[in-house]
């Protein structure tokens, strides 16, 4: 299991690469990979990021392990960014491997289902008029009663 | 006992932490206590419904106990990913 948290960009095809290269006998990986996007009307100079250092790690683990114990994985990888983030730029990604591709396919579903409203991160969009906290959706707490 | 404010809580509270010597036996008992404090709090602390509560790094309910706690958290509902 990789679970980073960091302030730093990660390289998405190093970070792919290095993770399928650590498997053996897998015939699956999957990944998702979340990206900052811009208001519709094209205003978001940035996006703040927030966490609870002394919680973030352990929760993240603790959502992966959960996937662990409900499929069949080869291993788990979470990179999630904190700090000021700019339109475009890559904010998290999740990586999953197993033998057969529906159980890294559910697992990275599971996973950024929990890590949307389980991790304790708080996003803040800040434009020209201020800045305004994302407010957490229902459709996104919803989510997790599939589970 | 350690209370930590993360996002609009700490913004409204107006810093990240507060040390506690008192012993409320329920979390529900610290946000009264805190409530009482000034009107800041009670701005930041005036929808339940709208704060989410960690106890030592867990995911808690506002009737859990805090004995033994050495860390509470309050924050919005949590928009990773």
């Amino acid at each position: 299991m990789d679970i980073r948290v960091q302030e730093a960009a990660f390289d998405l095809g190093q970070e792919t690469n290095g993770f399928a290269a650590r498997q053996s006998g897998m015939g699956a990986v999957v990944t998702f990979t979340g990206i900052v996007r811009d208001l519709d009307n094209g205003a978001l100079s940035a996006m703040e990021i927030e966490h609870y250092p002394g919680m973030t790690q352990k929760a993240l683990e603790g959502i992966a392990d959960e996937a662990k114990t409900r499929w069949t994985l080869g291993d788990v990888m979470i990179i999630h960014r904190y700090g000021r983030l700019h339109p475009d730029e890559m904010i998290m990604m999740v990586a999953t491997s197993a033998r057969h591709r529906g159980d890294a396919f559910q697992a990275a579903e599971f996973l950024m289902d929990f890590l949307k409203s389980r991790a304790p991160f708080w996003k803040k969009e800040l434009t020209q008029d201020g800045a305004e906290w994302v407010a957490a959706k229902d459709v996104d707490e919803d989510a997790l009663k599939r589970w | 006992m350690d209370v930590l404010y993360f996002a609009w809580v700490r913004e409204r509270v107006g810093h990240p932490k507060d040390r506690i010597d008192t012993n409320p036996a329920t979390v529900m008992d610290l946000v009264n206590d805190l409530r009482a404090r000034e009107p800041r709090y009670e701005a930041a602390f005036s929808d339940l419904d709208a704060l989410r509560v960690a106890i030592d790094q867990e995911l808690a309910d506002f009737d859990a106990s805090l004995t033994g706690v050495r860390e509470v958290a309050f924050f919005p509902p949590m928009t990773g990913g």
